[in-house]
């Protein structure tokens, strides 16, 4: 009985080592392709539309329901303690140091991350990775590189724009319907916000970027893996995997980064 | 006797438990179309994927123009079952891929080359078009102009006949047959289908229990004496042999 469970546990964590591996080996691999993949920027510009653009109205929508909510919720607590005129620090810092990142991420993940995934399952099932590895084409670099690179850039700018956006949201709850002074505002997101905390929400935003995205691509690609499972059935499980541990992966590294840089 | 573009010796494949390729030796001539056939599950793809490179023999050795090692990639083009081409790319894209992906040459040079190709299978007027607006036969077309237009010295055919009737079947052997002789390729099909195989083939290898069972000319196929390969030939005598139904007043 001890044995069978000894057993069983060590077969599990080999299996958890060798897939953590596998998976850096992925990403070493598909950023090492970056020196000898063609027509990269054609790639990259694809996964720029895919991941950013296509996005963008999401993230807008959402940034702007959190710093109304961040506006109410900061107006009212604050002025518990008569210090409602700190709201644009308390909405500016939240959003940068925290909450900006964190969202951006997990919105791009639910609507760019999950289609990749299931995207490049359906590549690997209809052979068309293996179509491009007889073509003598490195599929890492042709599909996994771009929309890497891509990542570096599109998450820093949609987290940006989810920090101006809620920004904004919080003036509009906090100004135009609970009657705050405009002027105390914005002069207190203008004095709040530092360089590192603008440093720290950037360095955020890059390392979900790569996490989720390469999360997101490795389910895909390796969707023919999955045990008990194959065709339509194990692209939907892939997908499914690929939000669940890039959201956890977001809220775990999330934790590791702040507890380093606080 | 013509030289070997390709040999394979002593080829060994196991998946977990699982023997399927227990020391295949195959010879194939340049320029010739070899067919390999046997039953499912006999280990026909997986040797073509051996050649392929898509997976790694666990022993045995592949020489291509007499060297081993070479990057077989590069001198094969694969024509996959179902095709396997970029849905989401156009007939253009999808036969432009590899020669923007593995060559330096312009995009003048590209575009002279796909349409060229297009040309050749046809599928000039459906550059624009995507995979799914093709039908079957032409999506097979697109796929071998993707091949082809690399210049491939072998292509290697994955069972092309796959769930067409017979007239379907013997049109994909007549297209590899005439495509062969225009592109100057050599050919190794794998297939279930004996009589296209009979007519279109230069030689035939039938695969068994792991191992090359019978290799020869169509010839020697039909006259070898060996219960297996006899089994295939006797397969579709019978099937052409069957007599109409009659009802119970004798009408057919």
């Amino acid at each position: 009985m001890i044995t069978h469970l000894l057993r069983t546990v060590g077969r599990r964590s080999l299996a958890v080592v060798a897939g953590l591996g596998d998976f850096a080996e992925f990403v070493v691999r598909a950023f090492a392709a970056v020196g000898h993949a063609r027509q990269l920027r054609k790639g990259v510009a694809r996964a720029i539309h895919q991941q950013g653009v296509r996005c963008l109205l999401v993230i807008t929508v959402v940034s702007l329901f959190s710093g109304l909510v961040l506006g109410l919720q900061g107006y009212y607590v604050l002025a518990r303690f008569g210090s409602a005129g700190l709201l644009g620090t308390f909405v500016s810092l939240t959003l940068t140091r925290e909450l900006a990142p964190v969202l951006a991420t997990l919105m791009i993940v639910g609507q760019a991350g999950s289609a990749m995934a299931a995207e490049i399952g359906i590549y690997r099932y209809s052979e068309q990775i293996d179509a491009l590895t007889t073509m003598a084409i490195d599929p890492l670099g042709y599909l996994i590189t771009p929309r890497l690179l891509a990542a570096l850039l599109v998450f820093p700018i949609l987290t940006t724009a989810f920090v101006l956006v809620g920004t904004f949201g919080g003036y509009l709850s906090g100004c135009c319907l609970l009657g705050l002074d405009s002027g105390v505002y914005w002069s207190n997101v203008h004095s709040a916000v530092r360089f590192v905390d603008v440093r720290e929400c950037l360095l955020k935003a890059l390392v979900f970027g790569i996490v989720t995205i390469a999360i997101c691509c490795h389910s895909g690609f390796t969707a023919h893996r999955r045990t008990g499972a194959s065709g339509s059935r194990a692209v939907s499980i892939s997908t499914t995997r690929a939000v669940v541990f890039s959201s956890i992966a977001t809220l775990a590294t999330d934790y590791v980064i702040t507890s380093f840089l606080v | 006797m013509i030289a070997p573009l390709l040999s394979v010796t002593g080829l060994h494949k196991q998946f977990e438990q699982h023997a399927v390729l227990c020391g295949v030796d195959l010879v194939v001539p340049r320029g010739s179309i070899v067919c390999l056939l046997g039953r499912s599950g006999a280990g026909k793809s997986v040797l073509l994927k051996c050649l392929a490179g898509l997976l790694k023999p666990d022993a045995g050795e592949i020489r291509f123009e007499g060297q081993t090692g070479k990057d077989l990639r590069k001198q094969c083009g694969y024509l996959f079952q179902a095709n396997a081409l970029f849905d989401s790319l156009t007939a253009f894209e999808n036969v432009a891929l590899p020669l923007e992906q593995t060559t330096r040459l312009r995009v003048s040079e590209i575009k002279e080359a796909v349409m060229s190709a297009l040309q050749n299978l046809g599928l000039e007027k459906f550059a624009n078009y995507f995979p799914a607006q093709l039908s079957g036969g032409m999506q097979k077309r697109l796929a071998l102009a993707r091949v082809l237009v690399t210049r491939p010295a072998m292509v290697l055919f994955d069972e092309p006949t796959a769930g067409l009737d017979p007239l379907a079947s013997n049109a994909v052997f007549s297209m590899i047959k005439e495509y062969r002789e225009q592109f100057d390729f050599t050919a190794v099909v794998v297939t279930h289908d004996v009589p296209p195989a009979l007519a279109a083939g230069d030689r035939l290898a039938l695969l068994e229990n792991g191992r090359i069972q019978f290799a020869g000319t169509p010839a020697e196929f039909v006259a070898s004496d060996d219960s297996v390969v006899r089994s295939f030939v006797n397969r579709d005598r019978e099937w052409t042999r069957i007599e109409p139904r009659m009802d119970t007043n004798g009408r057919e």
